[in-house]
């Protein structure tokens, strides 16, 4: 936005919210997405789409949301991109930085908390919506959510992002606690889907991951593998 | 203090039905439902029971959603045209007849209006249909659709769940269901869930009061 303020002045004076000059050459890049994460017994299954876009521009298509924070846990990011990629980078560090300390892998409720101490602190500055979920040995999968405003609070299964309002519904109605990992891997992929036929702001492909004791398995569903239902 | 406030309010703002309507063709008619919410500025229940499913003839009925005091003046607008229209044609309306009524009038009055409708019934000609009016004017017609406030937090639920060529057991569990979650989610929809199943042999009303709702897993 700064840069296009220095450019030359080429003789034509558009202001920036006339037809001549598109939405997206003023407007932040945002992750306006849809984000999921399940928690089963043994692990956690996390899941986003991959559309970031600059208002009606789409600037990256294929997105990855999943940030790796560390060994075992990761984010799920939605809202302002570089907010969210901001914090992520802080809380990598600051965990890692923590791990070292106690010399064993650290607790996804650190990290939560880690992501929480930011987002709260800086409150008025950030948009940012981050669901954080991983193994550890203490207390088995987990998910946590940290949405705008800073809240901290765990839930078995969460979803974010403005495609999220759409699925809550589908949510409540098929999830169940004692799910398996296949059938949670199933459910978040039928519900992305799901919030990417409504939503505007979400498409593109799902990315999957799936975080146990054992590691880590990613997947990704591409456009026309996606789950379809009736209206489709 | 806080009931001559709210009163106050809601005659600048006028009563809105943030609210959950729907409606989905089945095998042989169509269930057209809603919740019994209606508020003033989401923070106070002016009616915990109010009936947002309307007839407008013998087997069209009609759902509102936004303004409630718009969506009042235009069903009884619409009534009046259909009636007349009925009579003059000598043969009861077509479900398109009433939809088209709606539409004319919202689409006419639309800087001042602040309501969408949706209208489901039997006809001979054509069988069981849905019709949405949404906003600015436009007419759709679907086999299943949702409108209000509520409706958001289902369009998940819907697109995954709806089949066409439904029994009308399955339809109504549908309904019922989608409403509930709906009721669930938006803090605007509450109370009982008003059901309309219409089709060629009649009308049958069925009230799903609050307790009796679907629980899901973590009510």
């Amino acid at each position: 936005m700064a840069a296009t303020a220095l450019m030359p002045n080429l003789g034509l004076n558009v202001c920036a919210n006339s037809d001549l000059v598109p939405d997206w050459t003023d407007q932040e890049v945002s992750t306006g997405t849809t984000i999921m994460a399940v928690e089963y017994d043994g692990g956690v299954v996390i899941g986003a789409d991959s559309r970031t876009t600059t208002g009606a521009y789409i600037a990256n298509r294929v997105t990855d949301k999943l940030t790796p924070i560390h060994d075992r846990i990761f984010c799920c990011r939605s809202g302002s991109a570089a907010d969210t990629q901001a914090i992520a980078d802080v809380v990598t560090y600051q965990l890692g930085f923590h791990s070292i300390e106690l010399d064993e892998p650290p607790l996804v409720e650190t990290a939560a908390n880690l992501f929480k101490a930011s987002c709260y602190r800086y409150r008025e500055e950030l948009t940012a919506g981050i669901l954080v979920a991983g193994w550890d040995r203490r207390k088995g999968g987990q998910v946590y959510s940290v949405p705008i405003g800073g809240m901290l609070v765990r839930q078995p299964v969460s979803v974010g992002g403005s495609g999220s309002s759409y699925i809550y519904g589908f949510m409540d109605s098929n999830y169940k606690p004692g799910l398996s990992r296949e059938q949670c891997l199933e459910l978040t992929a039928a519900a992305l889907s799901l919030a990417m036929e409504r939503d505007g702001s979400s498409g593109g492909v799902i990315r999957l991951a799936s975080i146990s004791e054992e590691g880590l398995e990613r997947r990704v569903i591409l456009g026309n593998q996606l789950p379809r239902f009736f209206t489709r | 203090m806080k009931m001559e406030t709210h009163f106050a309010e809601s005659r600048l703002r006028g009563v809105s039905t943030g609210t959950t309507i729907l409606a989905a063709t089945f095998d042989g008619g169509v269930v057209i439902g809603s919740d019994s919410r209606a508020s003033v500025g989401g923070e106070y229940v002016s009616s915990k029971t109010i009936n947002k499913v309307i007839q407008v003839h013998d087997r069209i009925f009609c759902c509102m959603a936004g303004s409630l005091a718009d969506a009042q003046a235009v069903t009884k607008a619409a009534k009046f045209h259909l009636s007349f229209h009925s009579v003059q044609m000598e043969t009861p309306p077509l479900v398109i007849s009433a939809a088209s009524v709606l539409k004319n009038l919202c689409y006419q009055n639309k800087e001042e209006l602040q309501a969408g409708f949706i209208t489901a019934g039997w006809d001979k000609k054509r069988g069981s249909q849905v019709y949405v009016v949404s906003l600015g004017g436009m007419l759709i017609s679907q086999p299943v659709t949702i409108a209000g406030s509520g409706s958001t937090y289902i369009y998940g639920y819907v697109d995954a769940k709806y089949r066409p060529n439904m029994s009308r057991e399955e339809c109504l569990q549908f309904a019922t269901n989608a409403v509930a979650l709906a009721i669930g989610r938006d803090n605007v929809s509450g109370g009982v869930a008003h059901l309309v199943v219409i089709t060629e042999e009649g009308v049958e009303h069925v009230v799903v009061p609050g307790d009796k709702l679907p629980k899901f897993h973590d009510e």
